[in-house]
């Protein structure tokens, strides 16, 4: 059984902020988890995954955000503790419901987690989803570490019980991807079973009860500003000073390890439960200090409320964090940009380490398609048939591994937006550009929100090939199942079936490590009028067991054109001193994609030992 | 009192992170704090993954510029992508095997000679140690080993904040039965190298 769920209160685990939020769910005494996966979140899910059955909390891998969101609610009114999470961009797609939820207010507690990504290491954007909460009359909290990962959940969920509204807790990367010793508690035996009590003016936001509904959430977010205000969640850490430091989130850490290694004072007020804003407590820690400096990522959120609080209550005292570009407006914070600030507020130099300069560069190493991924192939195949064809087109593409295609030697994504996009645009360019449209979208990602804007494509007769790379899972994430996969218990939905059902004329499916074939069936949907679809269907490489078989460059026959490297650019082929091309046994996995780029047909099967 | 500072560079599918939580177990055995960062998501994949990690008292894993004590580099080019977290009295452990990226059989990007790499490194720093890791993880029983090798070769050296056993007993509980004995061997021939130097 899983550490996180066995290990007993007082019990010290080493754990990722992710996996750490997990036993605080169950300490507080979570009954429903969903979710859909998207990094920096996606490790919760896979938690709640391993461990649900045996903690007996109902949890699903959802088919989007809004619906992971929607299913949590549902929980939350039925009386059960509730948890729904995503990445940053996923809270946008959930938004239209978010927007309700205070409305109709909250039974079970309910805790909506939003994983930022400050600096965007897997995003499409940055985006500080704390407005999220003043714009959806939300509670925002947030933790630091591992530790306030698990001890904030069952506070969040007592705070969303007694003032009736969903707690907004606000991670981002280095919280929710931090390591840390964290101790646990006991976990609290949860209620199973919901039951549902109708209360319509309460539960149907019709506009007369939505309009006394924003009267009740005003009024409880003034009072809330008073208990956030004495929340042990807002802390002053005084290390004496005049300086008053107010921040939230990870920029709390690189703080106080700056004034720690650095022996400088300050007074620090750690905002963990940040809105409503807590005035009061923020003007009498405005009084015990000379300036002020606030640190906060990504946007000046609480800044520009301290600068509101200083109007209304006339405090004349110096105010420093982005606005007066103490500190950068935009990207992720680290212990350099904050010694920086200091230095800048205090007017001190502060010691620095120099670091090492070397001339020589290291080579670039961006994120490639594994050995054997089936998009290799896909990508390939595709790439002649346009060729063949002589055709312009453009590829509106989507989220997932398969957006890796981006890069030489494909080249095959030109316009993304978001989740679905591929086919959004795709039916939009089809309509009015002189060009052949290929829009490619992943399995999980068709499910996602793929499926309306198909639906638009066919019904607006946009001109539109349609390539659904269907490798059974949520590859980029991790590995997560989606609808199209059957589990226990589960029913697996046919992509096929959905798309027979949309009047389409073109549908085939290919094996992707195929080329020829899935070259010809690329290039017949390409002569079709109208939208047509081909599914390339084969399971990633990384949930497949390795073939028996590895590919060799018999020496004698490459003629070192590198043919193969140019078309594929398999990590597992490379050149070598003799010119010639070789392939790492322990990395090939028997695709044999290469095989078919051969003009010399050099490529040879091998049996692996053992 | 200042935390100690390792930084592990290498590649997705090295087990950079493996190695982490080896060190995070024997820090909970030991009773010291412990706090590091990963990247997840798109930096996989074949890409860089870089882990920064700090032992003793810290609230933050990230290193400031300069202030590595200890680099693990589980590949040649990776520890010079790490230079802006050097200076000349961080410890760098190297392996000398070189992963090359497709961007260099592409012709879009080159692979310098990794003695280069090395060289420049010891040019730099104080001490550099450069070592075989691949063949040791390979005479360990497999090549997948190479992250112990690593671990065992920086971990015996002065300084180490954690001390052999307390690795020895996280190794046990962090690898499934049939691999403990391989991984502790390629640990132990990992720390045993520093007779050598």
């Amino acid at each position: 059984m899983n550490e996180i769920l066995k290990a007993k209160p007082g019990e010290k685990l080493y754990l990722l902020g992710n996996e750490a939020v997990v036993r605080g769910a169950l300490e507080g005494g979570v009954s429903v988890a969903s979710t859909y996966p998207g990094t920096p979140s996606s490790e919760i899910g896979d938690v709640f995954f391993e461990i649900a059955k045996d903690a007996g909390v109902y949890f699903e891998f959802s088919v989007n955000e809004k619906v992971a969101l929607e299913v949590s609610a549902a929980g939350s009114v039925s009386g059960l503790r509730s948890f729904a999470w995503m990445k940053h961009v996923g809270l946008n797609v959930a938004s239209d419901s978010f927007m309700s939820l205070a409305y109709t207010g909250t039974r079970g507690g309910l805790v909506v987690l939003s994983a930022d990504d400050p600096s965007m290491f897997s995003s499409q954007n940055e985006q500080d989803n704390r407005w999220y909460a003043r714009l959806g009359n939300a509670l925002l909290m947030e933790p630091s570490n591992p530790q306030e990962m698990l001890d904030i959940m069952p506070y969040a969920f007592e705070v969303s019980e007694k003032l009736e509204l969903p707690v907004l807790l606000r991670t981002t990367t280095r919280v929710s991807h931090m390591r840390g010793v964290v101790e646990v508690h006991e976990i609290k035996t949860a209620k199973k079973v919901g039951h549902f009590v109708k209360d319509p003016p309460k539960f149907v936001p019709l506009p007369s009860n939505a309009y006394a509904a924003r009267k009740r959430i005003a009024e409880t977010l003034e009072k809330a500003k008073a208990f956030a205000s004495e929340s042990h969640w807002n802390k002053i850490y005084d290390l004496e000073g005049n300086i008053g430091i107010i921040t939230s989130g990870v920029s709390f850490n690189y703080i106080m390890d700056v004034l720690k290694d650095y022996g400088l004072k300050a007074k620090v007020l750690k905002l963990g439960f940040s809105y409503p804003f807590p005035e009061e407590l923020i003007l009498k820690f405005t009084e015990s200090v000379s300036e002020i400096l606030v640190v906060e990522e990504v946007d000046p959120v609480m800044e520009k409320e301290v600068l509101a609080l200083f109007g209304k209550n006339y405090i004349n005292k110096p105010l420093h964090g982005k606005l007066d570009g103490t500190l950068p407006l935009i990207y992720e914070y680290n212990p350099d940009i904050i010694k920086s600030a200091f230095e800048k507020v205090l007017k001190i130099n502060l010691a620095k380490e120099t670091p090492i300069e070397i001339s020589s560069r290291a080579p670039m190493r961006p994120p490639v398609f594994c050995p054997g991924c089936p998009h290799r192939g896909l990508y390939e195949a595709v790439k002649i048939a346009v060729k063949k064809l002589g055709i312009d087109a453009i590829y509106p593409s989507d989220i997932g591994c398969y957006t890796l295609g981006f890069q030489p030697p494909f080249k095959t994504a030109d316009y993304i937006l978001s989740m679905g996009s591929s086919l959004g645009t795709g039916s939009g360019f089809g309509k009015f550009t002189d060009q052949r449209v290929i829009s490619f979208i992943g399995d999980s990602t068709f499910f996602h929100a793929g499926i309306p804007a198909l639906v638009n494509a066919v019904y607006h007769e946009s001109n539109l090939t349609v390539i659904i790379l269907d490798n059974r899972t949520t590859a980029m994430t991790g590995g997560q199942p989606n609808p199209g996969v059957k589990l226990d218990n589960t029913k697996a939905i046919s992509i096929e079936e959905i798309v027979k059902a949309l009047n389409i004329n073109f549908i085939e499916t290919v094996d992707p490590y195929s080329l020829n074939h899935t070259e010809k069936v690329v290039e017949e949907a390409l002569k079709t009028r109208g939208v047509s679809v081909v599914i390339s269907k084969r399971p990633c490489v990384l949930i497949t067991d390795k073939s028996k078989f590895y590919f060799f460059v018999e020496p004698e026959k490459c003629t070192g054109c590198k043919i193969c490297i140019q078309e594929i650019a398999c990590p597992a082929m490379a050149v070598g001193k003799d010119g010639k091309v070789f392939i790492d046994p322990e990395m090939c996995t028997g695709c044999a994609v290469c095989v078919q780029t051969c003009p010399e047909k050099a490529i040879v099967p091998k049996r692996r030992e053992k | 009192m200042k935390s100690y500072n390792i930084y592990i560079a290498g590649v997705g599918g090295q087990g950079v992170i493996k190695t982490s939580q080896v060190l995070g177990l024997a820090c909970v055995k030991k009773g010291v704090n412990i706090v590091m960062s990963e990247i997840h998501g798109m930096s996989q994949r074949g890409g860089s993954v870089p882990a920064e990690i700090k032992i003793g008292d810290a609230y933050s894993p990230l290193i400031e510029e300069g202030a590595t004590d200890l680099l693990i580099a589980f590949e040649p080019s990776e520890a010079v992508r790490a230079a802006r977290k050097l200076s000349k009295r961080t410890l760098a452990v190297v392996n000398r095997k070189p992963v090359i990226p497709f961007t260099v059989s592409l012709g879009i990007s080159t692979y310098e000679d990794p003695e280069i790499y090395i060289n420049e490194l010891r040019e730099n720093l104080n001490c550099v140690i450069a070592i075989d890791a691949l063949s040791l993880a390979e005479s360990a029983g497999s090549i997948l080993s190479v992250n112990m090798v690593m671990l065992g070769a920086a971990s015996s050296f002065e300084g180490f904040p954690v001390e052999k056993g307390f690795l020895v007993e996280a190794i046990k509980e962090s690898f499934s039965p049939k691999y403990v004995d391989l991984n502790l061997k390629a640990f132990n021939m990992g720390f045993e190298l520093k007779k050598m130097f």
